[in-house]
């Protein structure tokens, strides 16, 4: 039996020659020190991996059209066998992906491996990095769902402040005037055939040069890249001190990766995939659209910013970023590599995760919205004055209470008016209500003076 | 390069055995045959590109949809109201409809709002009490009259067009407004 099967393995490599062309790249020698520190590349590329296995079982089971898309997915997740997990799966998946080409590319910065000879590593690297974030936010679209709905709106409102052709661009998105009958097809075509081709495409030279330029050594204080002594300096340490990819370096890959994927598998089972919302009719608007949280920082940021530089940061922001990170390479391509010497790189490493990670923080809290679910003041106090009952029940219906907390109920957005008595006098807070100021709107137009009153009294007593 | 070929005639056999009426002959065919793989991609580019461009270049007019009779809007009132896109394909199903906010100012003279907040396009809702439409996202807030209260949004809320035409309060339909960069 043996023999049979080395025989067929003799003739395939024969007519093949697939080992052959195989066996000098598994053996091919890496740096001993590349350990742990070295498999988050690989780590997304199982992520990318398992997204292509998953989608396409997800794709047998979609509808890919504006009417049906939502029954299909209702379909995936209650009825379908393994539906749920596979959703689950694909969309934990995604963030997997996401988490792990961050976490690669802060590795490659604080190591400076984007150095020379592998400026061309990080460029493709850059691309990949862009090309999942766009996965990230179309697969969020095919969610049809009320979110999918109106996330595809807000993109398209995105496309449309982008100078001259923003308009042409957005509606392209849409694929008319307005949601429609081509909308979902479009964002489906982009997901599933455009975007995931050239994510092939590119990890296939992403992976090229991996092993044309090596894999970078792990840094020494002391020791800088200079172009002219490197790459031969880097042949004599492969051939001093190199150990074969296979197997000596590809376990580390194989086991994390096997992990990081039931680690996917674990959290899709216990937490399933997103619960969808209301069905994705553009008029049902009692809807209150939220980013997948890869996206919160960016939905934050949108809230925080002044807005009269909105235009600006929407269009130059993402300009500038990719071109700061294609240019990097080349303004810092040589000299030191090692993080103790780079300290500056180290520092801005840091500022920009605490940055990403404070605004998907504040994402998340959203102090900015209107709190519509918030529980009325009357609820649970409840005055004897019938002016003090008044105002606390006119403090809700205005909407004074989305914004403004008090007594631990309420919205973020304006101050805490729990002690507002203490130190605002009932003139002030008139001339406050009357006139707006600082982000609250002017309710002089639409309160009556007995209103008016009321709530000034109820606030009042608020100490 | 033709040139430093004949200098060098030994080291390319091909090239030492060829004729000089064979060289152009090779050159002709190179040209041929690239203009004919121009004109295949061209060919298929046009229906692919065709197709992604297709909705640019579809003229639609604005459609009047009937909303309901005046008196279903009380003056001074604010209220939804739900229609049919201007181009609903069969399969758009319930992803055709859109909505307006329909403003009954005085007597006869209606207002029509778009739902889509100027800063990103959420859909904003009228609170009735407060006389104010909110906008989940990013907490922009409008007066009753469309102008910007408080928030993010560049501009007021966009109008579509409103009309009373045979016993039926009729809007336009419009595209979702887009803001522009120089809007904001």
């Amino acid at each position: 039996m043996k023999t049979f099967f080395r025989k067929i393995g003799a003739w395939l490599e024969d007519r093949t020659g697939i080992m052959a062309a195989i066996t000098p790249i598994l053996n091919h020698l890496v740096p001993p020190g590349a350990k742990w520190a070295y498999v988050f590349g690989s780590a997304t590329l199982f992520c990318f991996i398992l997204q292509v296995v998953t989608g396409i079982g997800l794709a047998l089971l979609y509808q890919p059209s504006s009417d049906a898309a939502y029954q299909s997915l209702k379909f995936i997740t209650d009825q379908a066998m393994f539906g749920r997990v596979l959703r689950g799966i694909h969309f934990f998946g995604a963030s997997g992906m996401i988490i792990f080409v961050g976490v690669h590319m802060i590795r490659v910065y604080i190591m400076a491996a984007y150095k020379y000879p592998r400026e061309m590593n990080w460029i493709t690297g850059v691309f990949l990095l862009f090309l999942t974030i766009i996965m990230g936010f179309t697969g969020q679209l095919l969610r049809w769902d009320s979110n999918g709905v109106w996330s595809s709106v807000v993109a398209a409102q995105n496309l449309g402040r982008i100078p001259l052709i923003g308009t042409t661009l957005a509606r392209l998105l849409l694929g008319g005037d307005t949601i429609g009958a081509q909308s979902l097809s479009r964002f489906f075509a982009y997901h599933v055939f455009l975007f995931p081709a050239l994510i092939f495409g590119l990890i296939g030279l992403h992976l090229f040069l991996v092993i044309r330029n090596g894999i970078s050594e792990p840094p020494k204080a002391g020791r800088p890249v200079d172009p002219k002594t490197y790459r031969k300096w880097y042949e004599a340490m492969l051939k001093r001190e190199g150990v074969p990819f296979w197997p000596d370096a590809a376990w580390r890959d194989a086991m994390f990766g096997a992990l990081v994927i039931i680690a996917i598998v674990g959290l899709a089972i216990t937490f399933g995939p997103p619960a969808l919302t209301q069905p994705p009719d553009p008029s049902l608007i009692k809807t209150t659209p939220a980013p997948d949280w890869y996206m919160l920082p960016i939905f934050a940021l949108f809230a925080l910013v002044p807005p009269r530089t909105e235009s600006y940061l929407i269009f130059f922001g993402p300009v500038l970023a990719v071109g700061a990170l294609l240019a990097l390479p080349f303004l810092s391509g040589t000299g030191e590599r090692s993080p103790i010497r780079r300290p500056w790189a180290v520092f801005g490493v840091v500022c920009v995760v605490i940055f990403v990670g404070a605004l998907l923080v504040a994402g998340e809290i959203a102090p900015w919205s209107p709190r519509f679910d918030t529980k009325p003041v009357t609820e649970f106090v409840s005055y004897h004055n019938p002016q003090l009952e008044r105002g606390a029940e006119l403090f809700y219906k205005k909407g004074c209470q989305y914004c403004h907390m008090i007594r631990g109920e309420g919205g973020l957005k304006g101050p805490d008016l729990s002690l507002i008595g203490r130190t605002w006098t009932p003139d002030q807070l008139d001339v406050q209500i009357v006139n707006g100021k600082g982000g609250m709107p002017a309710y002089g137009g639409s309160l009556k003076q007995d209103e008016l009153r009321a709530i000034v009294a109820f606030l009042s007593v608020q100490k | 390069m033709n040139q430093e070929k004949s200098e060098t005639p030994e080291k390319n056999p091909a090239v030492a055995h060829s004729h000089p009426g064979q060289d152009s002959r090779r050159d002709f065919m190179m040209k041929v045959s690239l203009g004919l793989g121009g004109l295949a991609a061209a060919a298929v580019a046009v229906p692919v590109v065709g197709a992604l461009v297709a909705p640019l270049l579809e003229d639609k007019p604005e459609v009047w949809r009937n909303v309901g009779a005046p008196d279903q809007f009380p003056v001074g009132t604010t209220k939804l109201v739900k229609f049919e896109n201007a181009d609903p394909l069969k399969w758009a199903g319930e992803t055709a409809r859109t909505a307006a906010w329909i403003r009954h100012e005085a007597d006869g003279q209606f207002v029509a709002f778009s739902v889509n907040c100027t800063h990103l396009g959420c859909p904003v809702r009228w609170e009735a009490d407060a006389e104010l439409f909110m906008c989940p996202c990013h907490g922009g807030i409008y007066y009753r009259d469309g102008t910007v209260a408080a928030g993010p949004p560049p501009k007021p809320l966009p109008r579509y067009d409103v009309r009373i035409a045979q016993g039926q309060v009729q809007v336009g339909t419009a595209p979702i407004p887009i803001t522009k960069f120089s809007d904001g």
